[in-house]
């Protein structure tokens, strides 16, 4: 986009959280049952049905909305939100409106090694609403609609943010981070792919230096990271060109294509939208204590910024690797647990970022079901260190780690991976490969230094790479300098 | 306290309710006549009164995160207009 405009931000983020049972009833949340088969009178909404609250929720909310900094209103309530959509069974969607449980929050993100601090503006508990499935091609030629209700009144908390966002990067940024801290409060499981976790973005753009909002467009439908990206880019792409072209932007609802990589028109917001909301009578306030709120601050676990600084501190890991590796909670556990197990951190980064990475992402798994255990993987690094084994050898050994489940001792033994650091040994090597390739030794000798690393392979491939590396370039030298 | 035909038919486009052109007059005095009644509330002085958040005095009324067992799939459906493979069936939502 021409930098003569400016693209601001505001996220809607709702995120599904990981109680056993429903919002209101005790049903469970679990993903994937058959359809309408997860219901009671409570979600479906049934005359007299009443909704008693989910204590777990409640605990829920006040976690995230302290670890985004947020002030805990100690007396908040639940509202009706008014409006028709076969999704919501009681026509209304049990929310907070004025009197939600999080309020004036903040979010610290980094973007080209920038911090920026991101304003959160409250936090809320809600119920999610139905799934619809249209028996048209598209949602327009259908003629009738098929509701499931399993996942109506799974409790969501919906988190707003100031439009403090200024670009699709900045925006990604801060939906990774607060996915990630979701995931360290194991409060949601922050799949964007199975919807647990939804992104709404308001954005609009205006002249740079302007000091009035433009109109914004709020897009929906965006699940996944970089579509998030891709959509705003795009949107803020659209609405320049349409000023550029005399044109004024339509404040209105619109959806993200994933596949198609454009936005696209789903319906005007006539003015606000009139959802008449009012206290709901069924629920009764929530008034949480002081002390409430103290406990679950000093119950929070260590989050990624206070990670990111210890590794640093502790165990001397870069800026960017520690970034890295406590992206995940499990990943930093992981890493943890190797230390703990007597390893030395940077060397078991290396390995996480290496080769244990590799493994992990080609079968698709994550640290926390890595199938070489953070214990094995520190007996292996004491191999190495001890010298029972090379570092290259030990490429294969975890390899063998990943597809057995044995420990790295077991491996050695029965592979024979032992490395020969007998002196005798390596000798009759080096004295067979410099008999068998007299042109490389007679560079080596005419002067050309390098002609000894092509000898040096050739001694570890006749080890079988298990040579000691060191003495094989001490002998090499001794008998070639001969 | 009047209230005007215009917002009348919003409210009832909200509410989904049909008002019948020759039955507004009547709706319309009928309202009026109730938001004037209503309206001897504004009198009071309620200085430093917090909104009331709900009519019974009562707070934190909790559940365990305990399952509880669902309805079984017929009986979920029994009272729907419609239904289809399992699902309630409802009219296009989409309108044009």
């Amino acid at each position: 986009m021409s930098s003569k405009y400016e693209t601001v931000i505001g996220l809607e983020v709702h995120t599904e959280l990981k109680t056993k049972t429903k919002i209101f009833c005790g049903c469970t949340t679990e993903f994937g049952g058959d359809q309408n088969t997860h219901v009671c009178p409570v979600c479906l909404g049934l005359p007299g049905a009443m909704p008693v609250l989910n204590k777990k929720v409640v605990e829920y909310a006040i976690k995230v909305g302290l670890a985004l900094n947020c002030d805990i209103l100690q007396f908040n309530k639940f509202d009706r939100k008014n409006y028709y959509y076969p999704d919501l069974p009681k026509n209304y969607q049990t929310s907070q409106y004025d009197l939600p449980i999080c309020l004036n929050g903040y979010l610290d993100i980094e973007v080209d090694g920038q911090t920026k601090r991101i304003g959160i503006t409250r936090i809320h508990m809600e119920e999610d609403a139905g799934k619809l499935v249209h028996s048209g091609n598209t949602i327009s030629d259908s003629n009738s609609s098929n509701v499931d209700y399993n996942r109506t009144g799974v409790p969501l908390l919906e988190i707003v943010s100031e439009p403090d966002l200024r670009s699709g990067a900045e925006a990604k940024a801060y939906v990774e981070k607060l996915r990630s801290i979701l995931q360290y409060l194991e409060v949601s499981d922050g799949r964007m792919e199975e919807g647990s976790l939804r992104c709404d973005a308001n954005v609009s753009v205006r002249l740079r230096g302007a000091t009035e909002f433009g109109t914004r467009t709020e897009t929906k439908n965006v699940n996944s990271l970089t579509g998030i990206q891709k959509a705003i880019e795009y949107e803020a792409l659209r609405q320049a060109q349409l000023i550029e072209d005399g044109g004024t932007v339509c404040q209105e609802t619109r959806t993200w294509d994933d596949a198609q990589g454009i936005t696209l028109a789903m319906r005007k917001k006539d003015s606000e939208d009139d959802y008449r909301y009012f206290p709901e009578p069924d629920l009764v306030p929530i008034v949480i204590t002081e002390e409430e709120i103290n406990d679950a601050r000093a119950n929070l676990p260590e989050l990624p910024d206070a990670k990111i600084a210890r590794f640093i501190s502790e165990y001397g890991l870069s800026t960017a690797d520690s970034t890295i590796l406590t992206a995940s909670r499990k990943t930093a556990d992981y890493l943890d647990a190797a230390v703990k197990a007597g390893a030395d951190a940077k060397t078991v980064s290396n390995w996480m970022l290496g080769d244990l990475s590799k493994m992990i992402n080609e079968n698709g798994l994550t640290f926390g079901e890595s199938k070489v255990s953070p214990e094995n993987l520190a007996s292996m690094i004491a191999l190495i260190d001890k010298g029972t084994i090379s570092g290259k050898i030990a490429k294969k050994v975890i390899v063998s780690m990943w597809e057995s489940g044995k420990d790295a001792d077991t491996i050695v033994k029965e592979e024979g991976l032992v490395q020969i650091t007998d002196t005798g040994a390596i000798e009759e090597i080096v004295k067979q490969v410099i008999a068998n390739n007299p042109q490389p030794v007679a560079d080596f000798k005419g002067g050309n230094g390098k002609a000894i690393g092509f000898l040096v392979g050739q001694v570890m491939k006749e080890s079988k790479g298990r040579a000691n590396p060191g003495m094989v370039n001490e002998l090499l030298q001794k008998f070639l300098n001969d | 306290m009047k209230i005007s035909q215009d917002e009348i038919k919003k409210i009832a486009f909200l509410s989904r309710l049909e008002v019948k052109e020759n039955n507004m007059a009547n709706i319309e005095k009928e309202l009026s006549d109730i938001l004037t009644y209503v309206a001897e509330l504004n009198e009071l002085d309620l200085d430093g009164v917090e909104p009331m958040a709900h009519a019974v005095p009562l707070h934190n009324v909790f559940r365990e995160d305990e399952e509880k067992p669902s309805l079984a799939h017929d009986l979920a459906l029994s009272n729907a207009p419609e239904a289809e493979d399992g699902y309630f069936k409802v009219p296009r939502v989409v309108q044009e």
